[in-house]
């Protein structure tokens, strides 16, 4: 699903994020990456994601490669991709069902269709009793299911979590992880980028350890309920 | 094409989300269109008069005082007979002088003069009103014997012609100018929309808008703002045009003419519309070129 191979990174200025990372993750799998701030977690994401682009090795994602992508495919590759950010990035401007929708609207989905999926989706989080309020009105944990919402709406084959629990305390993280563990349940791929050790011990999944932008460990976690090895 | 639809509606509700500042917008690109269309306007009422007056072009044929009556008489049958000409009308002298002394006020004057100065003369209707065969038709009447000379009166719609096609050479510069200015407004109006919703931009690229998804509002709002400009510029005109032809009955009436203004014909409203429209669109399209690729997600 998700394959990098030799994949460096270096920013302006001769920062390198990533360096020769190669790992692999499967359809289906949960998988956690771990590391201090600074480690490239969030740049490994960016990565698969088409935001940045690699300056050396290849991203290939469900067999596209990312690096090479046309500026007009990336937001086809986009659409396969459930993006949940630690800050949210929700609209004040508009409902939390309007928000919700977005995902919808930019793909052309009908509209009648479109709001059953984003009901289908406020419910799966746990808050179809606040469709109407303005994000800015919801909690920092409710604006994180939010986010997720909107991630899931599309039904996309592959998750990403940039430290969805990075805000939050240990009850509305363990909230945020059921739901995400519901997601691995039905098949979605999971990658999660977390500092988090409580979660890590707590949920199964492979573990993806990032030091200085390389490549430590591949912990592989076999607990009930993970189909986690690559 | 629901999508359009929608997009559409939602570009009419941020128009109205900001009343004054849309009405003050599309207000100046009202006035703004609205002055060298409305001297596009004047300019083609103008022409058409003259139009009117230069479409019956006359030669005067002036004899000379020597002439007899048999020889008079001659000419008048030549003149009958020649076939660039539909017809002349014969003018004796006393008859010329009678005028004169009516409509020019002079008659004190002219009854102190002891003869007649004024000449016999036909005044010549001919066929064709193509000026190149008038000035032949000219040439040749005032090369006839006993005829002293021969005037083309035309000659004041030309120079007429020539004072428009001026005129109307400004207003294209006029229009040109301000077309520009339209597009600069749009594009401005744009850039600061582009700005105010620059979260939403990056938000949607990253969940997969496609540029065409993106840019689609913003050039809806130009095209919509432009074509609500040529309205205002529409409504403008007219209400000028009706304030003009009221005052303008009394002016005619002075003159013994049922004189009016014309309005911008259907046609003209059109593309007037249309090309307000095209305008808003381009400055968006400048506009949208300009900034969006700027907005990339972080």
């Amino acid at each position: 699903m998700i394959k990098f191979s030799q994949v460096n990174k270096r920013y302006p200025g001769g920062y390198e994020a990533l360096k020769h990372l190669s790992f692999e993750i499967a359809e289906g799998e949960q998988v956690f990456l771990t590391g201090h701030s600074g480690a490239g977690k969030s740049t490994l994401l960016k990565l698969i994601a088409a935001i940045e682009r690699p300056n050396g090795g290849s991203v290939v994602v469900k067999g596209q490669n990312v690096g090479s992508l046309k500026g007009g495919a990336l937001p086809y590759l986009r659409r396969h991709l459930g993006l949940v950010f630690q800050d949210h990035k929700l609209l004040f401007d508009r409902s939390a069902f309007d928000n919700v929708m977005l995902p919808l609207q930019i793909c052309g989905f009908d509209h009648r269709e479109s709001a059953k999926r984003v009901r289908a989706a406020l419910d799966k989080v746990g808050l179809l009793h606040r469709e109407k309020a303005n994000p800015i009105a919801l909690s920092g944990g409710e604006q994180q299911r939010l986010c997720i919402a909107r991630a899931i709406v599309n039904r996309p084959a592959i998750l990403l979590a940039d430290e969805p629990t990075g805000n939050l305390d240990s009850e509305y993280a363990h909230d945020i992880m059921s739901i995400f563990k519901s997601f691995h349940q039905v098949g979605v791929t999971l990658l999660i980028a977390t500092h988090d050790e409580k979660i890590l011990d707590r949920h199964s999944g492979r573990i993806l350890s990032l030091k200085h932008g390389e490549l430590l460990t591949t912990l592989p976690f076999a607990t009930s309920g993970s189909s986690g090895q690559a | 094409m629901m999508q359009h639809l929608r997009t559409l509606l939602f570009t009419l509700h941020r128009l109205l989300a900001s009343p004054v500042s849309s009405a003050l917008n599309i207000l100046i690109m009202g006035i703004a269109i609205s002055l060298p269309v409305g001297m596009y306007v004047l300019l083609q009422n103008v022409q058409d008069l003259s139009a009117s007056v230069s479409s019956t072009p006359q030669v005067s044929v002036f004899l000379a005082l020597n002439a007899d009556k048999d020889e008079v008489a001659q000419i008048g049958k030549r003149l009958e007979q020649h076939q660039a000409i539909a017809r002349a009308e014969f003018v004796p002298r006393a008859q010329a002088l009678e005028q004169l002394k009516r409509n020019s006020g002079l008659a004190d004057v002219i009854d102190g003069l002891n003869q007649n100065p004024l000449p016999d003369a036909y005044i010549v209707y001919p066929k064709t009103s193509e000026p190149k065969a008038l000035e032949a038709l000219r040439d040749e009447l005032q090369k006839w014997p006993k005829v002293e000379h021969a005037q083309l009166d035309t000659a004041w719609a030309r120079k007429l012609d020539a004072l428009l096609g001026f005129v109307r050479l400004g207003v294209l510069i006029l229009a040109g100018l301000l077309s520009i200015a339209l597009v600069a407004i749009t594009f401005n109006t744009i850039r600061l929309q582009i700005l105010t919703q620059r979260e939403e931009i990056e938000i949607s690229k990253l969940i997969g808008a496609t540029d065409g998804f993106i840019r689609r509002p913003f050039l809806y709002f130009g095209f919509v703002q432009g074509l609500a400009a040529g309205a205002a510029a529409w409504l403008i005109i007219a209400a000028s045009l009706a304030l003009l032809n009221a005052k303008l009955v009394g002016l005619a009436q002075l003159y013994g003419s049922s004189f009016t203004l014309h309005y911008l014909t259907a046609g003209d409203s059109l593309s007037l519309l249309l090309f307000a429209a095209y305008l808003g669109w381009l400055g968006a399209w400048l506009s949208v070129s300009q900034h969006l690729w700027q907005i990339e997600p972080e």
